[in-house]
């Protein structure tokens, strides 16, 4: 062979060699390096997040609540080359000047997220639509469309919570369905953050092409990988917005709460946490403004007393006295005691107020007879059945844990507090081990070391009403027209007191309204069951407390009322819880007690407000920082020693458990 | 006895036509998929590049058959003369060019650009053939050397002081013709050492190439039985080495320009410059590589469609092809090219005419330098030259060039069979 066509062959066998050489290449780029076809996606194609509507919150009655509203968000794309760009006729439309603008660029260049970030929060609606026309000239930026909560109402602040940008803290704890990015809004508190699953529905998707200098092309595959939003489910609550607005109407300038619970169904008509703040005050866009201010007020707008802050009962406490008299069989429903302007023992003397003599049970309800339930609470816990006052201790603590004291209810409502039934062995610790009735006796009316939330009021006079049994309270009606609520709210709780031991308490709590404690309180034409109390207060006036239902025979409404520092419940708690009732049951527009409705509207029984000055808004902060430091420390105790536990609970610290929950 | 016809179309190499067909149309489609976008009319519209191209193929189409028909010895007798006019041509960018892009190669016809340089390679390669095809040319010999090396080192020069460095470049390939004809294999393997030291020492620095080679050599001269005829040839090797390898970052600062030097770092994964030199590269990596096996499919493309490549419809046709038809379209057309560039090479070597080889050598190797150099830069495997796909790129001089090319030698190559079936006739 020649050596020309040797050299013939060697070129031949270069060019295939060349041409296995590329293809071996292009195996590798096109099918093992998968990297390409990441860089391919992040190059060209971008995902835009569609909002869903958040599910709309309607009351029983099928009145809507709270809906959305939608507010807009200029974003820009990154990256923010700015070539030609006609930053002053932009700069014009949002009346921002021209270091502003550069300042915002940077904050930007710093948040980016996902190829984007704000550049102007909440657009305002004339800045909006002069923006809209000239969009297109403005190819690195974008509008996004955000929708935020609106609502029909004042009132209900507490019950309905707020929606708000999602935390670091809380898109690292998601689960794994990682639902939520930063910048998303989701449900806080009440029942935005209860129900946040049923509400939010799901994000919609948008795949747009995005050419090599960032103008969007259109959907890519004609829209064939977007997917729509589904909007979030419709929920209704149990709440009764008229009668809510008539609460916090009447609840104005006073400090306390109401809670009105259907005692058949455990569902609350009305929460009220007084003073409150509207919800609107804490919708997205007016957050920032108010939250702070709301944070700093003396009265705690922010605060949901009717869960949170505990009280001593008071007087009311002596219907679950007598009742665990009676299922105990130490007393009878003809029982009587005598009562010498009060009860002695010892050097202790408990005062009682002027009444007829010799009352039996149902007399001593109506009549509130101290010294009558200092008996039934000596009989109940030397009762010769125990071998010892403790035993019949824990014995009694076992009734009122039956009603839901000394444990959070877990109702769908956040920020429970536990209330407090002291154990028998923080009063082992308080006396050394030695103690008995003596030592006690301020139980017996209600007082001491005992604490019960509004809510647990509410949810124990419902038990009475239901005579013996009672449904977690909730606020949870319907979730998009269908009855579907969580099994625990569909489970009867049962009190193991008989029922006609119930049915003398009641017999004595409808004469309260008609010849008791609260006579002239009460409403024509419904036979209201209730109870007074007036709850000592080391630190001020008397709190007035009330409970009640009504009508007695196949209760509709069950009501625990609390007006701190007003005085007696009859004069302040029970016109409130009356009027309630009134409206309630007779769905009248026009109270047949106008002068009582009018004084109580009128009334103002606030703190003085004091002026924050700086340097009480410093003393605030400071104890909130320590009350939260404080507060972890002593759950830090708790849980190494539990068996302590129900440590007595002050409002004070209640205040701090919720600052953390925060 | 048969009735004679003036040209047997039996006697076309109808693998190379059919070759050429399907590239031109294919290429067409994908320059139409390239400019492609929603509000994209008919494929034939001649305001758009893919009408343009189409028109080109008419023209091309029309020459092509036209070659085929004309009298094979014109080509012999007028080489010289369409090498001087196109040389010619060459030297009147100078005055009439038009600057495009900074750079003046482009000759203004009506609303066309003529691009002599891509024309030049035709009149080279008949040149060379008519030169070296003359029955007493020996390469051995060093004026006709000399002459060979002038026939396209000349318009090379002249291109590459139009600074089209690309196209300059594709006339190295005529060295393969020189190889072909006899010039010394050594000459191909100092250049690939030369390429070797070069790339080593970008990884390594100089000094330790220089000193690894020198301690290899000093070893091998030791381990050597006939060391005293070796000492000379040793130690020049060694200097010319080492004295190379140190002059490397010479001629990178000083004879490249910045943007060239980059992209060679950026080839050899020295350099990452996603956003200026790195960025062709890197964006036609993506196309090709986001095609996965099968491709998306025409018009489905995403980083062509939105521009993400640059020259996507030109130098970067490939992007599209590798893109939207995957690996199993880009290795249909590796294998296309293989086999055109084989068959050339494979129909030179069978010509009994001197003239006729020299020619197809030269089309071989031009196709086969313009193929390295394209792919191997769409797929980052060569430095960014730009340099047309031949038959796929979008533009009149490039596929009108190529087809005169190409069918020249089919016209070429069919004379052999007419003399050969001219002496069958004759027994």
């Amino acid at each position: 062979m020649s050596e020309g066509s040797n050299r013939n062959q060697s070129l031949i066998i270069a060019v295939i060699a060349i041409g296995f050489i590329f293809t071996v290449r292009l195996f590798y780029l096109q099918i093992i390096d998968k990297s390409y076809v990441e860089f391919a996606n992040a190059n060209s194609k971008k995902i835009l997040t569609i909002h869903p509507n958040r599910g709309l919150v309607y009351d029983r009655n099928n009145k809507l609540i709270a809906f959305n509203d939608n507010f807009y968000d200029l974003m820009i794309s990154y990256p923010f080359n700015l070539k030609n760009f006609d930053t002053l006729g932009f700069c014009e439309i949002l009346r921002i000047t021209k270091p502003n603008f550069i300042k915002r660029l940077k904050k930007a260049d710093k948040t980016v997220y996902k190829g984007s970030a704000v550049f102007y929060k909440n657009l305002e609606q004339n800045k909006y639509a002069a923006l809209q026309e000239r969009m297109y000239e403005y190819e690195r930026f974008y509008i996004d469309i955000k929708t935020d909560r609106k609502y029909k109402t004042t009132s209900g602040a507490h019950i309905l919570g707020y929606i708000g940008e999602i935390s670091q803290k809380q898109l690292e704890a998601q689960d794994e369905e990682n639902y939520y990015s930063k910048g998303d809004f989701i449900g806080l508190t009440g029942i935005e953050k209860y129900y946040e699953k049923e509400l939010r529905g799901l994000k919609g998707e948008e795949v747009i092409l995005v050419d090599s200098r960032g103008r969007q092309k259109g959907n890519y595959s004609k829209g064939k990988y977007d997917k729509q939003p589904i909007a979030g489910l419709k929920v209704s609550t149990t709440l009764d917005l008229t009668l809510q607005e008539y609460a916090e109407k009447l609840m104005q300038n006073k400090m306390g709460s109401v809670v009105a619970i259907e005692p058949s169904t455990g569902e609350i008509l009305t929460l009220v946490s007084s003073p409150g703040y509207n919800p609107d005050d804490l919708s997205i866009r007016n957050k920032r403004k108010n939250y702070g201010k709301l944070l700093l007020d003396p009265t705690k707008p922010l605060f949901n007393r009717a869960v949170t802050a505990a009280y001593p009962p008071g007087s009311v406490f002596k219907l679950l006295n007598g009742l665990i008299g009676l299922q105990e069989e130490v007393i009878y429903p003809e029982t009587t005691f005598p009562c010498y302007r009060g009860f002695s023992i010892g050097r202790l003397h408990v005062n009682c107020h002027p009444h007829p003599p010799n009352l039996d049970l149902r007399g001593s309800v109506a009549n509130s007879c101290n010294a009558y339930y200092c008996n039934t609470f000596r009989e109940i816990l030397e009762n010769p059945k125990y071998k010892s006052t403790r035993e019949a201790y824990i014995k009694w603590k076992d009734y009122m844990l039956q009603f839901g004291l000394a444990a959070k209810l877990g109702s769908d409502i956040n920020f429970e507090s536990k209330g407090n039934i002291p154990s028998p062995e923080f009063y082992d610790k308080m006396h050394n081990g030695k103690w008995g009735f003596s030592r006690l006796i301020s139980l017996s009316i209600g007082q001491g070391e005992i604490l019960i939330t509004p809510l647990q009021m509410a949810n124990v006079i419902s038990a009475i009403a239901n005579r013996g049994y009672y449904y977690t309270p909730h606020c949870i009606r319907k979730v998009d027209d269908k009855p579907a609520i969580p099994q625990k709210f569909r489970e009867k709780h049962k009190i193991k007191i008989d029922r006609q031991h119930f049915e003398a308490v009641v017999e004595g709590m409808a004469m309260t309204l008609i010849n008791g404690t609260a006579a002239r309180t009460g409403i024509e034409g419904i036979e209201i069951c209730g109870k007074t109390g007036t709850v000592q207060n080391p630190h001020g006036k008397n709190h007035a407390v009330f409970m009640c239902f009504a009508p007695k025979d196949n209760p509709k409404i069950a009501i625990a009322c609390i007006v701190e520092n007003a005085g007696y419940g009859a004069t302040w708690a029970a016109p409130v819880a009356n009027l309630l009732i009134e409206k309630y049951i007779n769905k009248d527009t026009v109270s047949s007690k106008p002068e009582m409705e009018k004084r109580l509207f009128e009334a103002y029984i606030l703190p003085k407000p004091k002026p924050l000055d700086a340097t009480r808004i410093k003393f605030l902060k400071d104890s909130t920082t320590k009350a939260t430091k404080d507060s972890i420390e002593k759950k830090k105790k708790e849980n190494k020693n539990n068996t302590t536990g129900n440590m007595p609970l002050n409002r004070d610290m209640v205040l701090n458990e919720r600052e953390e929950d925060y | 006895m048969r009735e004679k016809k003036i040209i047997d179309t039996n006697t076309f190499d109808w693998p190379i036509i059919l070759i050429y067909v399907v590239m031109v149309l294919f290429g067409w489609f994908n320059i139409y998929s390239a400019s492609w976008n929603e509000s994209t009319g008919s494929i034939f519209d001649l305001n758009k590049n893919y009408g343009k191209q189409f028109l080109f193929i008419c023209i091309s189409a029309f020459i092509a058959i036209f070659w085929l028909f004309l009298d094979y010895k014109v080509f012999n007798l007028f080489s010289y003369g369409v090498y001087g006019v196109l040389v010619g041509l060459v030297i009147s960018v100078f005055v009439l060019g038009k600057e495009v892009a900074g750079n003046k190669n482009w000759i203004p016809i009506g609303s066309f650009n003529l691009q002599p340089a891509e024309f030049a390679k035709y009149g080279v390669s008949l040149a060379l053939a008519k030169f070296l095809g003359t029955p007493d040319a020996r390469l051995k010999d060093k004026i006709t050397l000399r002459i060979a090396l002038a026939i396209f080192l000349l318009p090379m020069a002249l291109i590459l002081i139009q600074k089209d460095t690309g196209s300059a470049l594709v006339f190295l390939s005529f060295s393969l013709v020189l190889y072909r004809e006899g010039l010394s294999g050594i000459w191909f393997v100092m250049a690939l050492c030369a390429i070797i030291i070069f790339i080593l020492t970008l990884y390594f620095g100089s000094v330790w190439v220089s000193g690894i080679f020198a301690a290899v050599a000093f070893l091998l001269y030791l381990l050597s039985s006939r060391r005293k005829y070796l000492t000379w040839p040793f130690l020049l090797v060694t200097i010319a080495v080492v004295g190379f390898s140190f002059s490397i970052n010479l001629i990178t600062d000083n004879i490249l320009k910045d943007h060239q030097k980059k992209r060679i770092l950026v080839t050899f994964g020295l350099l990452e410059d996603l956003k200026k030199e790195g960025y062709n590269v890197h964006q036609s990596k993506i196309a090709i590589g986001s095609g996965g096996l099968i491709g998306k499919g025409f018009l489905q493309g995403t980083q062509t469609k939105l521009r993400y490549v640059p020259e996507q419809h030109t130098d970067f046709i490939f992007c599209t092809i590798g893109e939207e038809w995957g690996w199993i379209g880009s290795t249909i057309i590796m294998i296309l090219f293989v086999t055109l560039i084989a068959r050339v090479y494979y129909l030179a070597e069978r010509q009994k005419n001197r003239y006729n080889r020299i020619y197809a050598y030269c089309v071989g190797s031009i196709l086969f330098f313009h193929f390295i150099i394209n792919i191997g830069m769409t797929i980052g495997l060569v430095p960014v030259i730009g340099i047309p796909l031949p038959f796929f790129s979008y533009g009149g001089s490039s596929l009108i060039g190529f087809t005169v090319l190409l069918f020249t030698l089919i016209r070429l190559d069919a004379t052999r069979s007419t003399e050969m079936s001219t002496l069958k006739d004759m027994y």
